[in-house]
């Protein structure tokens, strides 16, 4: 079992013909990820890497079945593109684009609200059910299937966690990054209650960083609802106050979203957070030797 | 990117906001026509991309041109140092010369996004003039907020309930509601992340004027704000930062002594986090992107070397599809293109790690190779404090 995506996603790719959308899907396609179709305005009824190309979303879902989209669309056009991919209805999206501006990203959140597809990102690696479906631009390789589900804000800063869990023997069963805008789509309470009803799903890493509410937010989802064990690690203790590190929405403002905070409120909600990225395998690897910890009872 | 106070309020007086007569000037000849002609008590203000300019010594109030000629001729072109500058201070190139007033009562108003809500939010306050963060802690009770629906936008009557909350008379509170619609046109309609009139003041003869604005604007957007782009001041920004954000680095200036290079924002947040668990302070952020092309790690040894403060690098990169020897190899290719003398540690860490790591071992280098993030760190604070 997983989340979100397994071998039976069909996947449509907005932006295939760009560079980065053209690099991403051999990627995704030698990984064995089912990349149905792509759209890009004004080359439809072409073919792209052996992938049949089409020029409006509600086409590619007419003509080819895909039910997830991934969205390679430059910054000034992706909120269209998401827009588009929620009016052809496919019930999950996922927007890798950095920069998109924040007003555009408003209107998405607002459009998204009373329908059924859910948004992942934007500004984020994608998600990955290890050897099943690579959607996104992590390296797929450092995946192994098992029982740790992965949610972060970050990239790379993810992959450095993989890697740890597998060096150590242990699988994923997804890992999903949310992204590091301050307006994005699933958060980590959607994550999280995903990986609660996954059966396969044995423990979580959760890794999150300065800025906004949304570690808060889940630890106190843990608190009230959390069934499985979650190891976390909060990044951005040394950031100073109103400097945007890196990701858009990784700022400390007006007194709030700052790591120490983040930190007490998952360590009052049980989670195990770690001082270093460096022990993420390892106290996954004794939490799971524990057969779990946090409200494991029932 | 943030502007000056002198260009937000020309870009509210756009949408209706009244200001104090002023001028913008940049010498103290200006300074003393622009009071020659503004006539009266006026008041000086340095304009630096900072608050706290009070505190400062970057406001003066004068009552003639001499004065002003004078007070202009200390103040433009020296550094100003607030609560909020740092130690360095800012350059005063331009003041801001207004009309003083006489003031009765301030107001706060602003307009920013709730990330809570995912909404535009007006703020008001009847108590302006201080930190809108200040009035918040002490007393939550006083802040108003209005959150517009960003499909419909923003409503007239919004504006009406924040006027009549701030308890102000029916024709003040008319004159405000407009004031607060054309804030959060400006602000939406020019792509901003806060637009803030700090304090609205009413003055004794009944005017209502902002005395002070601030408006920052969402990077993201520049594109498609060709009018704000043109606003930006890069004589405010820190030298590294402008030449970084040319070269599409991501890279903030902090104060230690250990420079580090990292691919990808997490990453180099966290690293920041590692050198500061070691026992020494970061000199700096800097994000090469998360595949760290060789050409990208060039140009950021060359801003780090660049860094007076830094006494040793720490270069941590986590090899993803991009493989950890090609990275080598372009770090190695990158150092000797770069004449860097620091000391400089080097984690890898992913796909073919070992392979990566035994080309910069080999490279005749002279820097240490850590594997582990703890490792890495404690060989770079120890280099830095001199020992080797």
């Amino acid at each position: 079992m997983s989340i979100l995506v397994d071998s039976g996603s069909r996947i449509l790719v907005q932006g295939l013909t760009g560079r980065e959308g053209s690099f991403h899907t051999e990627q995704m396609v030698a990984y064995g990820t089912r990349v149905v179709a792509g759209v890009t305005p004004g080359k439809g009824r072409s073919q792209h890497l052996g992938i049949p190309v089409y020029d409006t979303v509600e086409e590619a879902v007419r003509e080819q079945g895909a039910n997830v989209s991934i969205v390679f669309v430059p910054p000034a056009f992706a909120a269209d593109a998401i827009l588009e991919a929620a009016d052809a209805g496919l019930p999950l999206v996922v927007c890798v684009t950095e920069g998109i501006p924040v007003r555009d990203m408003i209107a998405v959140s607002s459009y998204l609200r009373p329908r059924s597809t859910r948004l992942v990102g934007p500004n984020c690696p994608g998600l990955i059910t290890p050897e099943q479906c690579k959607l996104g631009i992590m390296p797929g390789h450092i995946h192994t299937p098992g029982p740790v589900g992965v949610v972060s804000r970050s990239g790379t800063l993810t992959y450095e966690a993989v890697y740890q869990l597998t060096q150590r023997g242990v699988g994923q069963s997804t890992c999903i990054g949310i992204g590091g805008d301050p307006i994005i789509g699933t958060q980590f309470i959607d994550a999280l209650e995903l990986f609660n009803a996954d059966s396969k799903t044995e423990a979580v890493v959760l890794i999150g960083e300065i800025g906004g509410n949304a570690e808060e937010d889940a630890a106190e989802y843990i608190r009230s609802h959390g069934r499985k064990p979650v190891v976390a690690f909060v990044a951005g203790r040394m950031a100073p106050p109103g400097r945007r590190m890196g990701h858009a929405g990784a700022i400390v403002s007006g007194g709030s979203g700052a790591a120490e905070d983040k930190i007490r409120a998952l360590s009052e909600a049980g989670v195990r957070v770690v001082e270093s990225p460096g022990q993420i395998g390892d106290t996954v690897v004794e939490v799971l030797a524990k057969g779990g910890g946090h409200g494991r009872a029932h | 990117m943030k502007i000056h106070e002198y260009q937000a309020k020309e870009i509210l007086k756009r949408y209706g906001v009244d200001m104090p007569r002023g001028e913008v000037v940049s010498t103290a000849a200006e300074a003393r026509a622009a009071v020659e002609r503004l006539g009266g008590r006026v008041v000086l203000k340095a304009q630096i991309h900072a608050g706290g300019r009070g505190k400062g010594g970057g406001i003066k109030v004068v009552s003639s041109p001499d004065e002003a000629e004078s007070a202009a001729g200390t103040l433009l072109g020296s550094m100003l140092i607030t609560p909020q500058t740092g130690p360095e201070g800012k350059p005063i190139g331009q003041l801001l010369i207004e009309e003083a007033l006489e003031i009765e009562r301030e107001i706060y108003l602003g307009a920013t996004f709730d990330r809570t809500t995912e909404a535009p939010v007006v703020i008001a306050c009847a108590e302006g003039g201080v930190e809108i963060e200040v009035v918040a802690a002490r007393n939550p009770a006083l802040i108003l907020r209005e959150t517009a629906d960003p499909i419909i936008g923003w409503r007239t009557f919004q504006a009406r309930k924040l006027a009549y909350a701030l308890g102000v008379d029916n024709k003040q509170a008319g004159v405000i509601s407009r004031i607060i619609s054309g804030l959060y046109a400006a602000f939406w309609e020019n792509d901003a992340s806060l637009a803030e009139i700090n304090p609205l003041a009413i003055t004794g003869d009944g005017r209502v004027v902002a005395l002070d604005a601030k408006m920052n604007f969402d990077d993201n957007a520049l594109f498609r704000q060709p009018g704000i782009r043109e606003l930006r001041d890069t004589t405010q920004e820190e030298p590294l930062e402008v030449e970084a954000s040319e070269a599409g680095l991501s890279y903030i200036k902090l104060d230690g002594s250990v420079a580090c290079m990292v691919n990808g924002a997490g990453l180099a947040m966290a690293t920041l986090d590692m050198i500061m668990l070691a026992g020494e302070r970061p000199a700096n952020f800097l994000d090469v992107g998360g595949g760290a092309s060789a050409e990208q790690v060039a140009k950021a040894f060359r801003i780090l070397v660049g860094d007076s403060r830094a006494r040793a690098v720490l270069i941590n990169i986590f090899g993803g599809i991009m493989r950890c020897d090609v990275l080598a190899r372009g770090v190695v290719e990158a150092a000797r293109e770069v004449d860097v003398r620091l000391p400089v540690v080097v984690r890898l860490e992913g796909t073919n790690a070992g392979e990566g790591r035994r080309i910069l071992s080999e490279a005749g280098l002279s820097w240490e190779v850590a594997s582990s993030f703890e490792e890495g760190a404690r060989a770079v604070v120890r280099l830095a404090r001199g020992k080797s």
